[in-house]
């Protein structure tokens, strides 16, 4: 069907989208500002709760999407409302008049340094969650040593639920990602003490709960609830840790070979430049503000434009697949009752 | 350690400091724990630098430290601080330095309960004029004297007799830079380098020629803490805070400590006394304490100032080995004289803490 489809944005959401409008018969467009698809999910080793490899996830989502026309390393400089239309002008100096924009922008991690009090960017072991997992799968990392790994800390909510790094909202995945990622650690070095630093630990998703218990009582990762005040450094190069373990109503303190942090989720800087183009109305959360919240996440308030993913706020990997797969129903629904 | 990293920070901690003309408030205490320091500040300022720094005799306490205690009312303290802008107003002035961190910590904090609050500051105003018939301006900058010495602090060493640097191996000292607690952990934009990894105390060292420590324990109180010391119960809790500092630092092996708080010094000077008599312990070299200065003595210093017109035969620890480490030339002799060549008396010798 001859219906130019936008969408913005190449990572998973995107791809699931795509592969669904191309199953009822359409022939999308997606625009990728990266070099590659899958977004944050190509980046990470494997997804939380069954180990599953990411690349796994990327793979069967690429292969739905090979009639697809794809542009990557492509931005759109601008868009215009036309009068039914839209038309958007991307980087390769290729212009599209569409109908229909689906957003897929996705998120953007917490910058970790703002955190100041943590270190990253000024102590050589203190890592990202996102670094953590490129360790994982490429093994490529200065600040990982390997051969001397006897103590890791992971911080959750790190630029989550934290008025004073200017974004309140749960992240929702850091939890759980945690969790995996502690287990991951002890996997590779079972004789290493693993701590993580809390606030609440927030186990919503299938098998989370499980998986969980299983940190504590089959890897023995030891789970602290409180928050980390500050992080130095000592004379051998190791973290020292200091937090409060408010149940135990104590000041601790540990040295850790490596300290990770949970880097929170913050709204694509680049899908509010986008959305300012239409213009598109933000959430108070920062995130582009669906048609409702209940009933319609994945519309907006402008006919035409779509949403799906963590554009309008943070997701896990099933919940973001299967808003694509609304979302591109959603288009189809609009594109044949328009004909009608 | 990533020094870039840290660059970063500081990069985006820069506050606007005034060249000129500031009107000067002096600490409670300083002048009885290290009678130089505000004299070389206003030394360096005045004659050195040709600097416009006024001091108004009559200025008092900005009642920080019984603020801190919990012992009066915020509008009593609020009410001091307002008389203080008077006397700058009067004066014809408008950018504020303090000598003081709790002072600068103070004066900072009731700024911005102000500007948060306006109908706080009207109370002040009225409770002000019925007290003693007086008004004010608040300033338009309020910086901490450290803030200054940091502005100037390539100036200083362009006009510099020694480095930080021992004079034997040609190595930089190493340094251990200690910020007051109410510099900027309370308004981190307000201080030169932010809360976590201040740089007014850095620069300065950096310039001067030394190389500064980042220990574990950087960010911990010296010990003073206020409620810790002055409520004689919890005077424990106070040198155990700074046997920590002492502890955590030992490693590196520092040469000398630069601080930049009236208490701050004090209690790391001191406590080494206590510590070597309690633990039997000491942290310098060959028995002796690590020597703890304020940045005005060490600025006096590396101008070229007479070691004891500097008022550093005040302090606990030795500090002679610093100076012959550095070739800073002392008599020996003249440690105990004062004006006239007048007998001070000698203090007794420490039974563990080496002195000279």
């Amino acid at each position: 069907m001859k219906e130019n489809i936008v969408i913005i944005g190449g990572g998973i959401a995107g791809l699931e989208a795509a592969g669904q409008l191309i199953r009822l018969g359409y022939s999308p467009i997606i625009v990728e500002k990266q070099d590659h698809l899958g977004g944050h999910v190509a980046e990470w080793h494997c997804l939380f709760p069954d180990m599953t490899p990411a690349s796994d996830v990327v793979s069967r989502l690429t292969e739905n999407v090979s009639e697809a026309n794809i542009f990557v390393n492509t931005e759109i400089l601008f868009i215009n409302h036309l009068k039914d239309s839209y038309n958007v002008m991307l980087s390769n100096g290729i212009s599209i008049v569409t109908r229909i924009i689906l957003f897929t922008t996705g998120f953007r991690l917490f910058d970790a340094s703002k955190k100041e009090e943590y270190g990253y960017g000024v102590y050589d072991q203190v890592i990202t969650n996102r670094d953590l997992e490129q360790w994982f799968s490429t093994g490529n990392d200065d600040r990982v040593n390997s051969r001397e790994l006897n103590a890791v800390g992971f911080v959750h909510c790190v630029g989550s639920r934290d008025e004073k790094a200017g974004n309140g909202q749960c992240s929702k995945v850091c939890c759980i990602t945690a969790v995996k990622q502690a287990i991951e650690m002890k996997q590779r070095f079972p004789e290493a003490q693993v701590y993580c630093f809390y606030m609440d630990l927030r186990m919503f998703g299938k098998k989370y709960e499980d998986f969980y218990i299983s940190a504590q009582r089959d890897y023995g990762v030891r789970f602290i609830r409180g928050r980390v005040s500050e992080v130095s450094e000592n004379i051998e190069g190791k973290v020292i840790v200091k937090a409060e373990d408010t149940l135990a109503g104590k000041p601790v303190k540990v040295t850790l070979d490596l300290l990770v942090l949970m880097a929170g989720i913050v709204c694509n800087p680049d899908c509010t430049k986008v959305a300012s183009m239409i213009p598109l109305q933000m959430d108070s959360d920062g995130f582009l503000k669906s048609r409702d919240n209940i009933m319609d996440i994945t519309g907006s308030s402008r006919s035409g434009i779509f949403y799906a993913g963590a554009c309008t706020g943070a997701k896990t990997v099933p919940e973001t697949l299967a808003e694509a797969r609304s979302a591109a129903l959603d288009i189809h629904n609009y594109i044949t009752s328009s004909r009608i | 350690m990533i020094y870039q990293g840290k660059q970063k920070i500081w990069s985006e901690y820069q506050k606007e400091i005034p060249d000129d003309h500031w009107f000067y408030v002096r600490s409670c205490i300083r002048q009885n724990f290290f009678p130089g320091a505000e004299v070389m500040f206003m030394k360096i300022c005045r004659d050195l630098l040709g600097k416009d720094i006024y001091e108004a005799a009559h200025h008092t306490t900005c009642g920080g430290i019984a603020y801190h205690c919990d012992t009066i009312p915020q509008e009593t303290v609020m009410t001091i601080v307002a008389r203080q802008f008077a006397l700058m107003t009067e004066a014809g002035y408008e950018n504020y330095v303090a000598s003081c961190i709790t002072s600068f910590g103070n004066y900072i904090e009731i700024l911005e309960t102000w500007n948060e609050f306006p109908e706080v500051e009207a109370k002040v105003r009225e409770m002000l004029w019925k007290a003693c018939r007086r008004e004010f301006n608040k300033p338009k900058y309020v910086a901490h004297a450290s803030d200054l010495v940091y502005k100037f602090r390539n100036d200083i060493a362009a006009r510099a007799k020694f480095r930080l640097v021992n004079r034997k191996t040609g190595e930089p000292l190493k340094v251990v830079e200690h910020i007051g607690c109410h510099y900027s952990k309370m308004f981190p934009s307000k201080g030169v380098g932010g809360a976590e990894y201040p740089y007014v105390l850095c620069g300065m060292i950096e310039s001067w020629g030394g190389n500064v420590i980042d220990y574990p324990e950087r960010r911990h109180c010296c010990g003073y803490g206020f409620r810790q010391y002055h409520v004689k119960a919890n005077r424990g809790y106070s040198i155990a805070n700074t046997h920590k500092k002492f502890e955590s630092m030992e490693p590196y092996h520092p040469d000398m400590i630069i601080t930049n708080c009236p208490g701050c010094p004090y209690f790391l000077d001191r406590w080494q006394y206590a510590i070597s008599e309690l633990e039997g312990k000491t942290y310098g070299e060959n028995g002796y304490g690590i020597p703890v200065f304020t940045y005005e003595e060490v600025a006096g210093l590396v101008l070229g100032y007479d070691p004891w017109d500097l008022g550093l035969q005040l302090h606990q620890v030795a500090v002679e080995p610093l100076l012959d480490k550095i070739g800073i030339p002392y008599d020996p002799d003249e440690k105990y004289r004062g004006i006239n060549h007048k007998d001070l008396l000698k203090p007794e010798i420490p039974g563990v803490l080496r002195c000279c």
